[in-house]
């Protein structure tokens, strides 16, 4: 187990530092994934080990990389304050909503879920004196990384202090995953009847949950601030939210490394397939997550266990 | 005063395009128990072939529009049996998953057709005509989209508490199993649920371009707004999504003329603390 | 007194009586059985006592303590623990994780972040020695919906034991259990530990025979009468209701 998890953390820093000698010229698109996987690894503790539908973490996205830039334009250009600004948004913002949505369940949920992250947009359209409105933030210059690498053109700073970041978020889910409030998060998304008749309030766990999910998807628009010096309405769009997920259930909910081979395979597709025209994406994207729901219900991760259980004639492939 | 007025019509003609479009919405919800979010997909082709009829066609406004909607019925009973009947059994997330899908393939569909722009349904002189009812001008499409939206609640009481289709469908909500296993065709009765909601989606999408203007990315936009009025009703109530549609509406329009800016915030903030305190809904059962 | 203590309880839904004026004890060490015919109010008796049901009227008391009003959590921390009636396990978690997550919340662990969730030694303990009390050994690192309907149930058993109660419940214990394994749970009922007060709610008359030492008959939401095992075979009254009336 143990030997496992060194063994996928090493494949990882490997993929990392190869991608970085193999696509120079794209550093841009390879810090941009490390920020997703930040996003997906957070919709994974709040939905693949807490089970809580949601279609709104782009709400605490958006709020972390707003706060980050703001902070980092008003009062302190440190990189590092400005991911604490931002995890610190994005869990109060998940306390705040949580409060409300975590006594929800279902289509309730799902849909409310998506209103918090509208409501945010909202908020961030109209403030146009703070915000930048519908042009975005801008003027976000972050400070050197401990004083020492400034951010460069071409994004070499930018793609290690990225990969850092995520790798850190990383470590810090595995941790949590293996404890006992990882355990009993499970225990909340396979019987949450089971969970309160052992003693254990639900819903405070499932809050706990989404603030610390909101607290790394803050992480997430935090960095994301930082490195593209723009914020914009979009952090908080549907869009995001959805493809987040979409990355989750493509490589496999509920273990960490799921997430981050699905946003490695779903981003790849989106940079080959989309770049020029926005709707032949969304061709690609329709088809693509049908093909998931149908074939691949258990995701990328699930395949090889799928593939064995086919040759050998087991019908319990889907669970 | 006039205020109250303005807003109580606009209000009640918004609501009511609301509840035609959100109203099958409800109905299929309840009944297959799927969180479909691709419903406003069916307002959109609705919108999408009107435009097109009158456009490209020259047809006049209500032949095109009956058109859309045998149109959009056709495309739904399809879809229905290839996609969503695949998917009744599903968790909530491959359903969720499915129909966000299917409602990027729409959009690229409707896109890959007519463009990414607004798609305007220019409406006949007839229904632009202000109509004075004394206390105020209305203009005839406000009109007519009250009369439409009462009709169509009408209809659907007649449908459900005189028909056999209405007792059967009755019974297939309140009781899936029992309902199969008393020999009721579920099938049937879903393919023609279905098929009504989206012809209504399609109505409500047509009648409503004005308010909610028709383009490619609608059924994103509307998404929240269109599922607010499904669980503030209740998942499977046709009143209570009626009642609710009507709500939303005119808190919706009294919040834009009293605090133009601040209307969507409002509204969605009064949403969440309703469904906090009330989870199931207004006519939902609680579970 | 130890254990439970149930005086004139009484539960109306509306105008409908479905427990009315039980008395009832179930002191620490009990063996006792409620068996009655469907719609006797069986469940409902046992949903009052855990706290899923407020009753109408009446008291409950625990080690002398009143508990009508506490909440079901409440309960289960003092230690009245029910299995419920249709499985209700964490099915894709093994048998050792299904056990582990009762210990360590009662232990007060459930919250950690930055341990192991099968490191400490002592939830380790008791959960080996839950799984040799009720013979899981073989089948402890396999997630739960891999077993038996049978060993399931165990399961069931095993995990409400892991909240160390004083009271347990268990409720049909051996419903849709294959007949073939039903000695797997009277087995594992009798070798729970001797102080705990067990109440057994049951159809499986050759079960109940086999582990009560006394016998409650529940019949339209009242006791008709208690006893031994043996006065309850003899009983006219029960033997009308079980071999003249209809097979409950």
């Amino acid at each position: 187990m143990k030997l496992r998890s060194y063994s996928v953390a090493g494949v990882m820093l490997f993929a990392a530092l190869a991608a970085f000698f193999l696509f120079p010229y794209n550093l841009a698109f390879l810090t941009r994934i490390f920020i997703m996987i930040i996003l997906v690894l957070s919709l994974d503790l709040v939905l693949g080990y807490a089970g809580i539908a949601t279609l709104g973490q782009a709400a605490m996205y958006g709020a972390g990389a707003y706060a980050a830039g703001l902070f980092a334009i008003h009062v302190w250009a440190d990189p590092f304050a400005g991911l604490v600004v931002g995890a610190v948004a994005g869990a109060a913002l998940a306390a705040v909503s949580g409060v409300v949505l975590m006594r929800t369940t279902g289509l309730t949920l799902i849909m409310l879920t998506i209103a918090v992250a509208q409501i945010g947009a909202e908020i961030a359209n109209r403030m146009r004196e703070i915000t930048g409105g519908a042009d975005g933030l801008r003027g976000i210059r972050p400070s050197k990384i401990l004083g020492i690498w400034d951010f460069d053109f071409i994004g070499v700073t930018g793609y290690w202090y990225a990969c850092a970041v995520a790798a850190f978020v990383f470590g810090l889910l595995s941790v949590i995953g293996r404890s006992p409030f990882g355990l009993s998060l499970r225990g909340v998304h396979e019987s949450p009847e089971r969970m309160e008749a052992i003693g254990v309030s639900v819903f405070q766990r499932r809050l706990i949950a989404y603030v610390m999910g909101g607290g790394i998807a803050g992480i997430a628009g935090a960095l994301s601030a930082q490195i593209t010096q723009l914020v914009s309405l979009e952090t908080f769009s549907f869009t995001l939210s959805a493809e987040a997920l979409i990355m989750l259930i493509l490589g496999g909910t509920g273990r960490l490394y799921g997430a981050a081979l699905g946003t490695v395979v779903f981003m790849t597709v989106h940079h080959l397939a989309a770049a020029n025209d926005p709707f032949n994406w969304l061709f690609v994207i329709g088809g693509l997550v049908l093909t998931v729901v149908f074939a691949l219900p258990s995701g990328l991760v699930a395949l090889p266990t799928s593939l064995k259980r086919l040759s050998k004639g087991d019908r319990h492939a889907r669970s | 005063m006039n205020l109250l007025l303005n807003i109580a019509v606009d209000g009640i003609a918004y609501g009511m395009i609301l509840f035609m479009i959100a109203v099958g919405l409800s109905v299929t919800m309840g009944l297959m128990r799927v969180v479909n979010l691709a419903h406003g997909g069916f307002a959109l082709m609705g919108g999408a072939i009107a435009h097109w009829l009158i456009e490209k066609g020259g047809l006049p406004f209500v032949g095109a529009a009956a058109l859309a909607v045998l149109g959009t019925v056709a495309i739904a009973m399809p879809l229905e049996r290839v996609i969503y009947r695949k998917i009744y059994g599903f968790g909530e997330l491959q359903q969720v998953l499915a129909t966000i899908g299917l409602t990027f393939l729409i959009i690229a569909t409707i896109d890959f057709w007519l463009g990414s722009s607004l798609l305007g349904i220019p409406l006949p002189e007839t229904l632009q005509r202000s109509v004075d009812l004394g206390f105020r001008q209305l203009t005839a499409h406000r009109m007519t989209v009250i009369v439409v939206g009462c009709l169509v609640i009408l209809g659907l009481w007649a449908l459900l508490e005189r028909t056999r289709f209405g007792i059967l469908l009755r019974a297939a909500v309140d009781n899936r199993d029992t309902a199969s296993a008393l020999g009721i065709n579920t099938g049937h009765i879903y393919m023609a649920t279905f098929a009504l909601g989206a012809g209504l989606a399609a109505l409500g999408g047509i009648l409503g371009a004005e308010l909610l203007p028709i383009d490619a990315y609608y059924p994103l936009r509307y998404m929240v707004l269109f599922l607010i009025v499904v669980a503030i009703g209740g998942l499977g109530s046709i009143l209570g999504s009626f009642i609710a549609a009507l709500a939303i509406g005119l808190v919706e329009t009294a919040a834009r003329y009293v605090l133009p800016d601040m209307a969507t915030i409002i509204t969605y903030t009064l949403v969440i603390l309703f469904l906090a305190t009330r989870p199931q809904g207004i006519m939902g059962r609680a579970s | 007194m130890q254990g439970l203590e149930v005086r004139g309880l009484s539960k109306h839904f509306g105008g409908l009586v479905v427990s009315e004026n039980i008395d009832f004890d179930l002191p620490a060490g009990a063996r006792k059985a409620l068996i009655g015919p469907n719609g006797a109010g069986k469940s409902t008796f046992a949903n009052l006592i855990t706290g899923i049901l407020r009753p109408s009227a009446g008291t409950i008391r625990f080690d002398g303590q009143d508990i009508g009003s506490l909440k079901e959590a409440q309960r289960v921390q003092m230690g009245i623990a029910k299995t419920f009636q249709i499985t209700t396990l964490f099915p894709q978690l093994t048998v050792r994780e299904n056990l582990r997550l009762p210990i360590l919340e009662r232990q007060g662990l459930g919250r950690r972040l930055f341990m192991r969730a099968d490191s400490n030694r002592s939830v380790e303990a008791e959960v080996s020695a839950l799984v040799d009390q009720f013979a899981l050994g073989s089948l402890a690192d396999r997630p739960v919906l891999d077993l038996a309907y049978g060993q399931q149930r165990l399961v069931e058993m095993a995990l409400s034991l892991a909240l160390k109660p004083k009271v347990l419940i268990l409720d049909e214990p051996a419903a849709g259990v294959p007949s073939s394994e039903t000695h797997l749970i009277i087995d594992a009922i009798e070798r729970l530990p001797d102080d705990l007060a067990v109440l057994v709610i049951e159809h499986d008359m050759d079960l109940v025979f086999r582990i009560a030492r006394s016998i409650v008959v529940l019949v339209q939401g009242r006791i008709l009468t208690e006893g031994t095992p043996q006065e309850i075979a003899t009983n006219a009254k029960v033997r009308e209701l079980y071999l003249g009336g209809s097979h409950g």
